[in-house]
């Protein structure tokens, strides 16, 4: 059964994920924190934060990891089966087919109006975010690690993996 | 000699692809069209579209593509693996020996100062697909459907896959005119909403 739901849990963030890795993460917490139960917001952020100091596409870690946590290294395999297969497959498969519908506005379309859904998604985790370090760390680390943050990433364009790797820092010493 | 230079191309392009899949494009549009030559600028893009059309993480579809056309089955096992198993053993063996110290307090003291920058990662990622959608949908039309997806996930707790398989079925189903796209989204935003 274990089996199972990870693929479960990974096929369909994978195949409602339309924008992308990143579109898929909200998609991904839905089930693995809400729906399963496997990991709690605290430990999602961990395996988010660390997916994204390292390289390679994202979706694939987070399943790989999270299906390595549930059920060993044959989790591990599920879980990035059922993120890329899927799609791959059709891509293969029906490459003549796709080829023909790509430049469709209907195929076009699909990703358009997913889009507004996907930012309310990744928007209501950015909130949960927010208010579980205000609760655990207060208003004040947490406006300053937020502000730093996008000031280093968006402003001067910082490498994420430096700002992560410093805010484990900052952490280790200011909030232990 | 062509797998392994299917492996090294896409190994190459995953380990340097900080942010995501989307971060790799250039990466292996530089190995697979400027170092190998499999396939030129147009080719490329294809691709590029074909990936964006399926839903799911784009690196992997390019490079289990990519390595379809270059060495069959066999070459799309070898792009796809190169791609994504380095940095997934990788993250297996942190997280898992990060989690025998999970008790210290320096450690619990390093989870928490990671929550607020992953929160601030979110919102610009919340941004970037909210300004995307504004130049498909048009701003009223976004706001429309931000404030029903609001509603229906966070308050009805509807599941997210039943909101985005409908707008699917009725980007492919419902009524389409071309010159009138705005028009037909409305109706499909107040079915929705």
């Amino acid at each position: 059964m274990t089996f199972w739901h990870i693929f479960l849990a990974f096929f369909i963030p994978g195949i409602l994920g339309y924008g992308g890795g990143p579109a898929s993460i909200p998609l991904i917490e839905n089930e693995v924190v809400d729906r399963y139960e496997w990991l709690s917001v605290n430990e999602f952020t961990e395996v988010l934060a660390l997916g994204n100091a390292l390289p390679g596409p994202i979706a694939t870690k987070m399943a790989g990891y999270i299906g390595f946590q549930e059920g060993g290294w044959f989790g591990a395999f599920v879980g990035v089966f059922a993120t890329v297969a899927p799609s791959l497959l059709l891509m293969v498969a029906f490459l003549g087919l796709v080829y023909k519908f790509k430049d469709s506005p209907r195929v076009k379309n699909m990703s358009t109006y997913v889009k507004p859904t996907i930012a309310v998604l990744l928007g209501i985790m950015a909130y949960q975010f927010f208010a579980e370090s205000y609760i655990s760390v207060g208003w004040m680390h947490t406006l300053f690690l937020a502000a730093a943050s996008f000031l280093l990433m968006e402003k001067l364009k910082v490498s994420p993996v430096f700002v992560i790797i410093g805010s484990l820092g900052y952490g280790a010493v200011f909030l232990a | 000699m062509t797998y392994l230079n299917l492996f090294l191309a896409f190994f190459r392009s995953g380990m340097l692809g900080y942010g995501g899949g989307p971060s790799s494009i250039p990466l292996v549009h530089k190995e697979v069209v400027g170092k190998y030559k499999w396939m030129n600028d147009e080719e490329f893009g294809d691709v590029l579209a074909l990936g964006n059309t399926l839903p799911g993480p784009i690196a992997t579809k390019m490079a289990g593509y990519i390595g379809y056309r270059v060495a069959g089955m066999m070459g799309l096992l070898v792009a796809l693996l190169a791609t994504i198993l380095p940095t997934i053993i990788l993250m297996i063996l942190l997280l898992t020996s990060l989690r025998e110290f999970k008790d210290q307090p320096w450690v619990q003291g390093m989870t928490k100062g990671v929550i607020p920058v992953v929160a601030v990662m979110l919102a610009v990622l919340t941004w970037q697909f909210f300004d995307s959608s504004k130049k498909g949908l048009g701003l009223k039309l976004s706001l429309f459907h931000i404030f029903a997806g609001v509603i229906l996930l966070q308050f009805l707790g509807v599941h997210p896959g039943i909101i985005i398989g409908a707008l699917l079925a009725y980007a492919l189903f419902g009524p389409l005119k071309g010159t009138d796209k705005k028009k037909a989204s409305v109706r499909e935003g107040e079915e929705t909403g």
